[in-house]
């Protein structure tokens, strides 16, 4: 055998190896067992080595959990400390619902020494953040108050470290502890009273100051009249006696508590006389040489915004964050550039806009695309005027053409096309560009679209008669891709179309090259070349059929939708959102929101694919619509190759992770039914990524397995005759434990067997190893880890592929990881719920909205639904016998548990429509259940994916708010 | 802690993070916001130390943190250097154990932290 010394050194060196980035899967047993060793010295080796190598989930720490206990029940202290540390820095599940008592008694126990019980406070954090149930609320408040009452500083650090967690979760609970933290910023901010090593440059515990400052902003408010007042005294001498001081060490620590004391002051609501102090002091930090604090300045200023009614004062500093756009360091370059976006309105749009267009030619490539999407957006919600936009639009594509997504260029067109006025104005620009030497294929789409629709509202012009135009464009063909090239195409039908009297020479020209296409190996391509020549033979009937667009109906911008989506810290994101809804009124007014000639409106861009040649009667023009657009995206023979998995969860946005983009926010009286008249997207939009992949075809239908996996726990996920892929999960707080079960049909193996993760933003999740063969009829079970972060709708995909024989198969599945998973159904009484409700007043916490286009349910049917949503519907709370209240707790890291409260008010008369109320204490968590509950309420099944759309259901038109008279509802229920 | 050539020196994780996000985390040798996280660092010679935070945590705490921690090795070490850290790895982790334990600081006190060290060092 090894001698302890040798023991030791070899744990070491594997720790090392795996420190470099190695994958060290042997020895972890011998690490484990060095923590059963009687003495000190291999002891503590074992205890570091575990809980570095090890996870949680590691079967070898099951090995441990008795020794790991008698250490902590044991006498000798040392063993305590280190047996709390391994427990506080990777124990799991178990070892909560076993050791919890055990610390809880160490950390309040009198006879106990501050080494240990410091140690025990952060132990018992875990123990929490594992199991909420270990930390009983009722017992808890007064310990806790006792705690934050120590003497010792390393236990005060530990406690307000653990007093966080437990505020954060439920502060309602832990009032009596608040005036105890300012009793504790007194002691250090203004008595200094803390032993001389736990002053750091001069300053007492700046940790400390800034753990207790954050826990305080946990408290909604400050009630009290002597606490608020000693609490603001303290604030105000941090604010005003903060200097720059030469010593770096200083000057940080001192503003890491003044910038904590800022955020306390904003979070406070304070006097707007303090108010704008703090804006004053973030004027000043943004302008400093230190680059840390310039840049914690511009982060603050944002966070600001959101809270504060301060827009106009920070506006004052518009020219300063501009500078700091060209600032060296990228991280104050991303800072100023979300201030910017932030602080954007109508009276600096055009500004803003401007400065951010000239930055984006040298800014790096890295920040382009944001870039180049918020310039989109501010262009767009607050655009003076129309052609405004169009050129700020076309700027963007000219100058960063790479990072303009097709949203960009769709929505430029749509805008034209709803805007007569627009049109001329439009293709003037559009011809423009095409003379610069080199223009961006992008350019090229979305200038030939413009000018085959409108360039013969230029043909008095110089250079804009159809054989100029059809020249100058054709001269871009060579260098196009094939996508464009179907684009190019259709311009040259209209063009044709467009010239009266015809022009023989420009006909024959462009039949050559419809008869030069007709034999393209891409199929796009190929039949539009066919049905073009074809059609243009016919002559007048080409006016008909070639006619100029429709409108299109109104819809949600879908480039604020990709904002919230793309990748941003939280903060920002929600900053975003709730922008978004406070301004969305701001957004552009298309002038006409009827399509014109009668036309229903067309269906989702980009999803549907009709054949052009199927038409029957009425709208041709219909189906070119659906035609040209689905095409762009759907017959992009290569699919751009994209290295982050958020890229590809964008290019999947539209498709399957964003099931019902129909139903915008927005109340649209047109919405609705434009919506009916489309067909389900989820069942087509999958149909159609598969159908450029795979040749094996499903059997079932996926969205309706997922939408059932939605309302259970374990079933059938996804099937074709090779592969079965089953799902079982769990879910507990904000965790949840998935077991996906890959099963072989065949008696061959499966190989190549590969799946990948795409999780959004609001999920962390951990797939463990799967295999690269799946043997013969065996089934493989693969366990993945969940744990929601925050509230959000968006979905996570597996994207899964294997290959057998030949046949290369690549599914991309919707995981049922939603948002109802984190949900625990509560029964609330009316002695609970109303003194809730009323607490919840208004928006952005309580939001309501009136739903129309329904599908039409009975109530039974409606209670049925929200509890299998595990909504819990609550009997008899409501007095109208046709509304229904439901209520739930929600699980999230960031919100922990937060009660949300549903109230829906249905008419009798008219089962399509409802008013719906949504509360609870987080913002975000508010709007997307709104948004859920709405989801789930206008889905409609499609039996199979072959459905035909379905027509447009006739509704009642009689106006809603007759029958629903809000305030009338509302006084009925208080 | 990763030294001037990116390579590192001491890791300690206590949010269980997959091989692939700690190399990500710890070659990126800048001030930077990555994902959800936030990398805070400094230099000290041909050393950088980096800590990843999440966007609840006051960045230029966690900054002087790690100057305390230097300290802290300084006092210990005297005249701390890399060699110090890679020769006395397991030092460098019994430190960092007393002053960091799930993610949250425990002690600030430099005598605290070094108490238990120094027991042992006579022990031996």
């Amino acid at each position: 055998g090894l001698t302890p010394y040798e023991k030791k050194k070899y744990v070491w060196k594997m720790l090392y190896i795996y420190m470099l980035g190695y994958d060290v899967d042997f020895g972890h047993m011998e690490a484990v067992s060095l923590i059963s060793a009687p003495k000190y010295p291999e002891k503590q080796v074992g205890y570091i080595v575990t809980s570095s190598l090890l996870n949680e989930n590691h079967d070898f720490l099951r090995l441990a959990i008795n020794t790991v206990r008698n250490d902590i029940i044991g006498r000798n202290e040392t063993f305590q400390c280190l047996a709390l540390t391994l427990v506080g820095n990777i124990g799991g599940r178990e070892f909560a619902e076993s050791l919890a008592p055990d610390v809880q008694k160490l950390l309040i126990s009198s006879s106990c020494r501050p080494l240990v019980r410091k140690k025990a406070a952060l132990c018992l954090l875990r123990l929490y953040r594992k199991n909420p149930d270990v930390v009983n609320v009722d017992g808890w408040s007064d310990r806790m108050a006792q705690l934050l009452d120590e003497r010792d500083m390393g236990v005060l650090t530990s406690s307000m470290s653990l007093f966080v967690a437990l505020v954060s979760n439920n502060h309602e609970a832990y009032w009596s502890c608040l005036p105890k933290c300012v009793k504790v910023l007194e002691r250090l901010a203004r008595n200094q009273d803390v032993p001389q090593e736990y002053t750091y440059y001069g300053i007492p515990s700046p940790w400390l100051q800034v753990k207790t400052m954050r826990a305080l902003q946990y408290f909604p408010t400050v009630e009290d009249p002597n606490t608020r007042r000693s609490l603001f005294e303290v604030l105000q001498r941090v604010l005003m006696g903060t200097d720059v001081v030469k010593n770096v060490n200083k000057n940080n620590a001192s503003h890491a508590v003044l910038f904590e004391a800022l955020a306390l002051v904003m979070h406070l609501d304070a006097e707007k006389e303090m108010m704008s102090q703090c804006v004053a002091l973030l004027g000043k930090f943004i302008a400093v040489r230190e680059p840390n604090i310039r840049y914690l300045g511009l982060e603050n200023m944002t966070r600001m915004l959101m809270v504060a009614d301060v827009q106009d004062i920070i506006k004052r500093h518009q020219a300063q964050i501009i500078t700091s756009l060209k600032d060296p360091d990228i991280s104050i370059r991303r800072r100023a550039l979300d201030l910017l976006y932030g602080m954007c309105d109508v009276s600096n749009a055009k500004d803003i806009v401007e400065e951010l267009l000239q930055y984006l030619s040298t800014a790096d490539f890295a920040m382009r695309e944001e870039l180049s999407l918020k310039a989109a957006i501010l262009a767009e919600k607050f655009a003076p005027d129309l052609s405004w936009y169009v050129d700020v639009i076309l700027q963007l594509i000219d100058k960063a053409g790479d990072f303009v997504s097709d949203d960009i260029w769709f929505r430029v067109v749509q805008f034209v096309t709803n805007n007569e006025d627009l049109q001329p104005y439009a293709a003037m620009k559009a011809r423009e560009y095409l003379d610069k030497p080199a223009i961006h294929e992008t350019m090229v789409k979305v200038s030939a679209y413009i000018l085959g629709e409108y360039s013969h509202l230029l043909a008095r012009r110089p250079g804009c008669s159809p054989k100029e135009i059809f020249s100058i464009l054709h001269e871009k063909l060579p260098t196009v891709s094939t996508s464009t090239i179907p684009i190019l195409l259709s311009t040259y039908a209209k063009i044709l179309m467009h010239t009266q009297p015809p022009d023989q020479d420009l006909q024959s020209q462009i039949w050559t090259i419809f008869s030069k296409y007709e034999s393209c190996i891409d199929a796009e391509i190929q039949q539009r070349a066919v049905e073009y020549h074809a059609l243009s033979m016919k002559g007048a009937a080409l006016m008909d059929i070639l006619a100029e667009m429709p409108k299109f109906p109104e819809r949600q911008s879908p480039l604020i939708k990709k904002a919230e989506d793309s990748e941003a810290d939280t903060a920002e994101q929600s900053a975003i959102k709730l922008r978004a809804q406070q301004q969305s009124s701001n957004a552009l007014v298309v002038t006409d929101q009827r399509p014109a000639n009668g036309t229903p409106p067309v269906s989702q861009l980009g999803l549907v694919k009709v054949p052009i040649m199927s038409n029957e009667d009425q709208s041709t023009a219909e189906q070119v619509v659906a035609h040209t657009n689905g095409a762009l995206t759907i017959v992009d023979p290569q699919p751009p190759i994209t290295p982050s998995p958020d890229l590809l969860g964008d290019l999947l946005g539209p498709l399957a992770i964003e099931g019902h983009t129909g139903i915008a926010p927005q109340s649209d009286p047109n919405m609705g039914s434009g919506f009916e008249g489309g067909t389900n997207p989820d069942a087509l939009a999958i149909a159609s990524v598969e159908e450029q992949t795979n040749t094996v075809q499903p059997i079932g239908n996926i969205a309706e397995r997922f939408q059932a996996l939605c309302l259970k726990d374990s079933g059938v996920l996804y099937e074709d005759p090779y592969i079965q892929i089953g799902i079982k999960a769990e879910w507990r707080v904000h965790h949840g434990q998935l077991v996906l079960f890959l099963g072989n049909k065949n008696i061959a193996p499966l190989n190549s067997v590969q799946a990948l993760i795409l999780p959004p933003s609001h999920l962390k999740m951990e797939l463990s190893l799967v295999p690269e063969t799946i043997p013969p009829r065996a089934q493989v079970q693969c366990p993945l880890e969940v744990i929601n972060l925050q509230p959000s709708r968006d979905v996570a995909v597996l994207d899964f592929s294997y290959k057998f024989g030949t046949h290369m198969v690549n599914v991309k599945l919707r995981l049922p990881a939603v948002l109802n998973k984190f949900f625990q159904p509560i029964t609330v009484t009316a002695e609970e719920f109303f003194p809730q409700w009323r607490s919840l007043s208004g928006p952005p916490l309580k939001l309501q909205e009136v739903v129309r286009g329904l599908r039409p349910m009975l109530l039974a049917e409606m209670v049925a639904l929200f509890n299998s949503l595990r909504l819990m519907v609550c009997p008899g709370l409501d007095p109208n016998a046709n509304n229904l209240v439901a209520s739930t707790t929600f699980y999230s890291e960031s919100t922990r548990a937060m009660l949300c409260l549903i109230r829906i008010e249905t008419d009798p008369a008219d089962r399509t429509q409802l008013r719906m109320t949504v509360a609870s204490g987080d913002p975000t968590l508010t709007y997307e259940l709104k948004e859920f509950i709405k989801e789930q309420l206008v889905y409609i099944p499609v039996p199979s994916r072959s459905a035909a759309p379905m027509p447009p259901q006739v509704r009642p038109t009689s106006p809603p708010n007759a029958v629903l008279d809000p305030g009338a509802l509302l006084a009925g229920l208080l | 802690m990763v030294n001037k050539q990116g390579q590192t020196r001491l890791a300690q994780y206590y949010e269980y993070l997959n091989l692939e996000e700690r190399r990500a985390l710890e070659e990126q040798c800048s001030f930077v916001e990555h994902r959800n996280y936030k990398v805070v660092y400094r230099r000290y010679a041909s050393l950088f130390f980096l800590v990843g935070v999440d966007n609840e945590e006051n960045e230029l705490a966690i900054l002087e943190f790690i100057h305390l921690l230097v300290e802290t090795m300084d006092r210990h070490f005297g005249n701390v250097c890399e060699l110090d850290i890679m020769f006395h790895l397991e030092k460098a982790h019994f430190m960092l154990e007393e002053m960091v334990m799930n993610g949250c600081l425990v002690e600030t006190s430099k005598s605290s932290i070094l108490s238990p060290i120094q027991l042992m060092e006579k022990a031996s």
